[in-house]
């Protein structure tokens, strides 16, 4: 068994019908890494997530789940997954929805135990159609991890949480990754991939345009954003080399840049009195939106 | 990006007891890569299941009641109010009645059991959550079949009495074994035409295509009262008819045709759509 990788996808196309799904995408989840899945709507996330699962069989190119086919049921059965758009039997009981999903597994934790893993035990005895959507979404993510899962796929997991309960949700991912599981995660929080990711895919039209790190991704955008205080003027320094923008927020201005070190060493020479001098790289959300615009 | 900082946080993780005792890993610790489902455990997966989807049918009332209730209710009417002093005095006319009944009683739960939540479910996109969960192949269609299966049972568990002390219908326990046991299998090619419309029709649209075979097969298969004769003839292309001659037999009450080619009716109907069905859930979903 090939344990380099415990889900991948080589060389995969995908086609539904006239629309290319994807188009020879490569992608590798590894042991022990929050590995989110970024892209505009209709770019192939969740293709390419159902392709892992074994929902879909890739036209060509081949997924594999912990080095096998992900249509066996043992390699599946190391996996929890969350997805999306799924109604449950809304007159069973939290935790015999939990009951029944453990039983699937050869290890798993009992009901109540995964109903305190993701604290929801005082939602323990409520039919699930009495719960409002977080709550839902919260039985869901303790769906997906009742069984042990050494791999777990969550597609926009927090939708519909607050804040207290995605804050729990994101400890309980912290916690998983720690102990050695693997998530694969597709959101459109740019704000939640950031603050968990330790990898970052972004797909547009079904092909792979940037994947590392958060801030190799964000590297990858060039400009960078420099505010300082200072009497220099907005329309004067919007005219020097390589500035692309300035905007003034009360006393201070703010200048998006591709040279950065250039502009600091002028904006000190023209104002010896410039304060609060602070040099910013692009953040993950900026770096997404030139990553896809570029590619569209 | 995440570092080891972000776990040194006061996590509620760690001072659960539960997780410390009785087990030798720590809470979150995922599977250890040696874990197999055992035998034992693969029953259990196939056991909770069925018996989730029981429990949750028994609790949508508008489905349970109905069939649970029914079957027997409408043969106290007919056989012990209205016509009691009649079928008293005719055995063959309380025999009939029973298995008009009984075979009622069995079809119903299978065809609306499977084609209406079978449609829904795959609409609502649990079946895909349950080919992406592990959960064992068949689970989710043994299930259904099961609680069929069950109320199946309950209907004659119901209808046995009703006939044994109000209906003065004298029958022996053998009979009453066979008819039972032929009620629970004979409700699974109701379940397979179910299947086979919940595997294509849309949730709602299901009801309607169920509909549409249900009312006719129990009015022209000859179930509730004896067919004229150019409909005697089409009749046994309804599976009702022949789970009714099954029914008859079983009663030894006089029927039409061969034991033998009954069943094998009711299982190639069984068997041809349920394959067709199985193949559609497998390529389509």
């Amino acid at each position: 068994m090939n344990n380099e990788f415990w889900a991948e996808l080589s060389g995969v196309k995908k086609r539904f019908g006239k629309t290319v799904a994807l188009d020879g995408l490569d992608l590798q989840v590894r042991p022990g890494e929050l590995f989110s899945v970024l892209g505009p709507n209709g770019a192939g996330k969740s293709t390419a997530v159902s392709l892992m699962l074994g929902l879909l069989r890739p036209d060509s190119g081949a997924a594999r789940l912990f080095g096998r086919s992900p249509l066996l049921a043992e390699p599946r059965r190391q996996v929890g997954v969350m997805m999306q758009e799924v109604t449950l039997a809304p007159e069973l009981r939290v935790r015999e929805h939990i009951a029944l999903v453990s039983s699937y597994y050869p290890l798993p934790f009992t009901p109540v135990e995964a109903m305190e893993l993701t604290n929801i035990s005082p939602l323990a005895a409520r039919p699930y159609g009495k719960l409002s959507a977080g709550q839902k979404r919260q039985v869901q993510f303790a769906m997906a991890v009742c069984g042990r899962p050494r791999l777990l796929f969550l597609d926009e997991p927090s939708v519909g949480l607050d804040v207290r309960a995605r804050e729990t949700m994101w400890a309980t991912l912290r916690q998983l990754v720690h102990n050695g599981s693997s998530i694969v995660l597709t959101t459109h929080y740019l704000e939640e991939a950031e603050s968990l990711s330790n990898r970052v895919a972004v797909l547009n039209k079904g092909r792979l345009i940037a994947c590392g790190t958060v801030n190799e991704i964000r590297a990858l955008v060039v400009r960078k954003h420099i505010t300082c205080s200072t009497a220099l003027l907005a329309d004067q320094i919007a005219a020097w080399p390589d500035v692309e923008s300035v905007t003034r927020e009360r006393e201070r201005l703010q200048i998006s840049t591709s040279n950065s070190e250039a502009v600091v060493r002028r904006l000190l020479a023209a104002d010896p009195n410039l304060q609060e001098l602070e040099v910013r790289r692009a953040g993950l959300a900026e770096a997404f939106t030139e990553l896809t615009q570029e590619a569209a | 990006m995440m570092n080891a900082t972000s776990f040194e946080n006061p996590n509620p993780f760690e001072s659960r007891k539960p997780f410390d005792t009785a087990k030798s890993f720590n809470s979150f610790d995922p599977l250890p890569r040696s874990a197999v489902m055992s035998n034992a455990r693969l029953l259990r997966a196939y056991l909770s299941e069925a018996r989730f989807e029981s429990l949750r049918m028994f609790r949508v009332l508008g489905f349970s009641l109905p069939f649970l209730v029914l079957p027997a209710a409408l043969y106290l009417l007919f056989g012990v109010v209205l016509f009691g002093e009649a079928v008293r005095n005719d055995l063959a006319a309380g025999k009939f009645l029973f298995a008009a009944f009984a075979a009622f009683g069995v079809m119903g739960p299978g065809m609306f059991g499977f084609g209406a939540t079978v449609a829904t479910e795959r609409e609502q996109g649990l079946l895909t959550l349950k080919r992406a969960l592990p959960a064992p192949p068949g689970t989710y269609l043994l299930a259904k079949l099961l609680m069929t299966m069950l109320f199946a049972f309950i209907v004659l568990a119901t209808m046995i009495p009703s006939a044994l002390l109000l209906g003065h219908l004298p029958l022996t326990f053998a009979q009453c074994a066979r008819v039972t046991g032929i009620s629970i299998f004979g409700s699974l090619p109701f379940c397979a035409i179910g299947l086979f419309i919940g595997t294509r029709a849309s949730g709602k649209a299901s009801i309607a295509f169920v509909n549409l075979i249900y009312v006719p097969m129990m009015h022209i298969s000859g179930l509730f009262y004896p067919l004229p004769k150019f409909l005697r003839s089409i009749s046994p292309v309804w599976p009702s008819y022949h789970l009714q001659q099954l029914v008859f037999a079983a009663l030894g009450a006089p029927f039409y045709g061969r034991t033998a080619v009954h069943v094998a009716v009711l299982a190639g109907v069984t068997l041809v759509l349920t394959a067709l069905s199985i193949r559609r859930l497998a390529r389509v979903g």
